[in-house]
């Protein structure tokens, strides 16, 4: 389980495509015990985490992480200054917004309103990536959605898209700044920057392989043919 | 929690509130534990901090620590003064007490270092 986390956390601050060898200071979206925060701390970032569970934050406590931890509802807002933070990442948190735990919470309000608020406590330019476990494709497209609205670009990087197990999404947000292009995800073939496109094949080819025979008075039809009446005797 | 934290930190969640910030500290247990310096982090996080907030907040809880209150123009060469800031924004934390929002005078708790920032139903 915790080789898991820290493999989506690893793979998270790469998406995050921060600069090489600055220290950043960086938000954990739901950081329960703080195993991606230490992915962050061994790579020099300094980090505040906001977690909704107490319980979860003793732990992190415990651990002695390096950053601070605050408890928070994402659901709520991000009480932050603007402009304040390098970049965000969120480890399998996300999903949870998308439940109404309380009479009075309303999913796509609550969404909007973390949205919006992280959007302004993030500087111009940065990225957040969050890795996500949505039920249905109803949850991601609410979640894309509100994002959107936001004011975020970016998009849905899957990871292994074709392994049910090895499956991960990551949701790539952007703010503002220069065009930045979606990073692709692993195991897919755009992967392969030079694989854009499908690789032209012969239609005729691909029908004779399917056929198992070359088209008749063809010169391979002639071979195949002598060959054949070679062997019978003829 | 860190000074640095409580920088960044607004109460701009509640509903009506516009700005809030900075939050009031009402201290009653500091400690002081050892960071590594990182010069690098420190040059960069300083045009970020609101540094008059940095100062309040600091004398507030006593620990200002011989911080000028006033930035020099070449503080990035300044590595006394850099050590300094690293002291007081990463060093000193608050363990126990509460952050006061400075235009509800809503008290967030501190506990064990940890602000709780949920609020209630009715300042959504």
């Amino acid at each position: 389980m915790i080789s898991i986390q820290q493999q989506l956390s690893e793979r998270a601050i790469e998406l995050l495509a921060l600069p090489e060898d600055t220290p950043c200071f960086i938000l954990d979206v739901g950081c329960g015990s703080g195993l991606s925060g230490e992915a962050l701390t061994d790579q020099g970032h300094v980090w505040i985490g906001v977690d909704i569970s107490s319980s979860m934050l003793d732990v992190a406590l415990e651990r002695e992480v390096e950053g601070d931890v605050i408890l928070g509802d994402m659901g709520e807002g991000m009480a932050f200054r603007p402009g304040t933070f390098d970049g965000v990442i969120s480890i399998s948190a996300l999903q949870w917004l998308c439940n109404a735990d309380k009479t009075y919470h309303n999913p796509p309000k609550r969404l909007y309103k973390f949205f919006s608020t992280l959007y302004s406590s993030m500087r111009r330019g940065a990225r957040a990536v969050m890795q996500l476990y949505p039920e249905n494709s109803d949850q991601l497209e609410l979640i894309t959605r509100q994002s959107m609205k936001a004011g975020f670009t970016g998009g849905l990087v899957v990871d292994f898209p074709n392994s049910t197990k090895a499956k991960k999404m990551f949701l790539c947000l952007f703010t503002g700044g220069a065009p930045q292009q979606l990073p692709c995800g692993l195991g897919t073939p755009g992967a392969n920057p030079q694989q854009t496109q499908a690789a032209f094949t012969s239609k005729r080819e691909r029908m004779q392989r399917i056929r198992g025979k070359p088209p008749k008075k063809s010169r391979e039809w002639i071979l195949e043919k002598k060959e054949r009446r070679r062997r019978q005797g003829k | 929690m860190k000074l640095l934290t409580h920088n960044m930190l607004t109460s701009s969640i509640i509903k009506g509130v516009k700005k809030g910030f900075p939050l009031g500290i009402a201290a009653t247990d500091i400690k002081v534990s050892e960071v590594d310096f990182n010069p690098d982090f420190i040059k960069k996080m300083i045009p970020k901090l609101e540094w008059s907030a940095i100062c309040e907040a600091a004398e507030s809880i006593g620990h200002l620590d011989g911080l000028p209150k006033e930035l020099a123009p070449d503080y990035e060469t300044d590595e006394d003064f850099l050590k300094k800031a690293h002291h007081v924004i990463m060093e000193v934390e608050i363990k126990e007490g509460d952050l006061i929002c400075p235009e509800t005078g809503r008290k967030f708790p501190i506990k064990n270092g940890i602000p709780n920032m949920l609020l209630k139903e009715d300042e959504v």
